[in-house]
């Protein structure tokens, strides 16, 4: 499913060529400008790869002043999974059970293997387009035991908690890696050494989890908050409305993706996700452990959770390849193109970092775009 | 047909419902591109547009709300910095 099809459904067709309107673009850009004169170095960050598609396909960058950046934080829900948890699916592929999961996880490193290098060598492990597919999969094929890698933030992690609640066959597990979006943008908020001045949260994700959990930071840490949708336009006004809060010296958290996300958010998938997953402490790439960031089956699950039925054991893990700059391309500290692997031993045929393996990745996006221009 | 390769993960895609019955409905992606996908998550009728992500949809998108952003667009637009 490309992009485009956004653009494609005919009735919103109109809506979307407004919401991607150059002349409208442009004025944006220019109050961009006006805004920004009276401020001083200002980096926004924001944590989803869509935006980064947005920011990067229509060169965004190229509209800003020059004292404002727009850095990529860890919106990659691939590039996060750590090495232990791809090898406990590449340890549970390799015992003989067969892995579904998403297209984008095949090819990202383990310690010594990824899921890909595992079906190379006669492990079943198959490409699915969500959790559904996995259950039909394993209904068909009641006989053989099945395991759902269930990556992705609060976006995806309602669709796992649905397919366990309404009853998943006996034979399919899951081994669920969701993590949350809110404690890793506290994390960067408390990194030092980043000075961020503002965010730009993801639109999908606030679809679910509403605009409350982000209340902290412009509370807590005086940090202003946009949600935004993923049209060019929604991003460039999303960064006035950052720039401006700023320049008023007023933080606050505000809406700008208002036609899909409301305050409370989807308060079905909220309760959903907390009937069946409870929250813990999780690693992330290259990140090391955030505090509350990761769910796992509660307790009345227990029969589906793949790492106590199979019996998991995976010690520590090999996050980062020799030379590899994904942990710092992931919290927007370095571009991917100051990166001495990228495009050179790093390319999108042969990725050395995850950043490079999924289409959400900072670096493979770079990649892309650099190859179409 | 959907390409599976090239599904991203934060992405989700605002689809028109053409029918419902119980947990799945039949959406409309445009260009002839339909898929039953799964509406447990929210409340829809025939005709609402809807964010779909992995097969389920996620949110119903408001037209209201959809006027409202280019309005809240032409306010930035004219207030003064």
């Amino acid at each position: 499913m490309s992009r485009k099809s956004d653009a494609d459904v005919t009735a919103m067709s109109v809506e979307s060529k407004r919401f991607r309107d150059p002349s409208l673009a442009k004025r944006v850009a220019q109050k961009i400008r006006e805004t920004a004169a009276s401020l001083g170095e200002v980096r926004i960050c924001h944590v989803c790869g869509t935006h980064e598609w947005t920011i990067t396909h229509f060169g965004l960058r190229s509209m800003l002043p020059e004292n404002v950046e727009v850095v990529a934080g860890p919106g990659c829900p691939v590039c996060i999974v750590p090495a232990s948890e791809i090898d406990e699916a590449v340890q549970l592929a390799l015992k003989g059970v067969s892995i579904t999961c998403f297209g984008d996880v095949l090819r990202v490193p383990g310690s010594h293997m990824s899921l890909l290098d595992a079906k190379a060598e006669g492990a079943d492990v198959r490409v699915v387009y969500g959790v559904r597919d996995a259950v039909e999969i394993a209904k068909n094929e009641a006989r053989k035991e099945f395991a759902f890698f269930a990556v992705g933030f609060e976006t995806t992690s309602p669709s796992t908690a649905v397919e366990l609640s309404s009853g998943s066959p006996g034979n399919l597990s899951f081994l669920v890696s969701h993590r949350l979006i809110p404690p890793a943008m506290k994390l960067l908020v408390e990194m030092e050494d980043l000075s961020l001045n503002g965010f730009i949260a993801p639109g999908h994700v606030s679809t679910v989890i509403g605009l409350k959990p982000y209340a902290a930071f412009p509370e807590t840490y005086h940090m202003p908050v946009v949600v935004a949708g993923f049209e060019p336009l929604d991003v460039l006004f999303a960064l006035h409305m950052v720039l401006k809060q700023l320049s008023e010296r007023k933080p606050q958290l505000e809406n700008e993706y208002v036609r899909a996300v409301r305050w409370e958010g989807n308060v079905k998938a909220q309760e959903m996700m907390k009937a069946v997953f409870d929250v813990e402490d999780g690693r992330w790439r290259g990140l090391g452990t955030i505090p509350s960031s990761r769910f796992k089956l509660r307790r009345e699950y227990a029969e589906y959770d793949a790492r106590l039925k199979y019996d998991l054991k995976v010690e520590g893990g090999v996050d980062l390849q020799p030379g590899c700059k994904c942990h710092l391309v992931v919290i927007g500290k370095v571009k991917p193109n100051e990166c001495p692997l990228f495009m050179k031993a790093c390319t999108p045929q042969k990725p050395v970092g995850a950043c490079m393996v999924s289409s959400e990745g900072t670096c493979r996006i770079w990649a892309k775009t650099i190859k179409e221009k | 047909m959907l390409d599976y390769g090239l599904i991203e993960m934060c992405l989700a895609i605002p689809a028109k419902v053409v029918n419902v019955r119980q947990d799945v409905a039949c959406v409309d992606f445009g260009g002839g591109v339909q898929r039953e996908v799964n509406v447990s998550l929210v409340d829809v009728k025939v005709g609402d547009y809807v964010l779909v992500h992995a097969g389920y949809a996620i949110q119903v998108l408001d037209e209201e709300d959809a006027l409202e952003t280019l309005q809240l667009w032409s306010q930035i637009l004219e207030s003064q910095v």
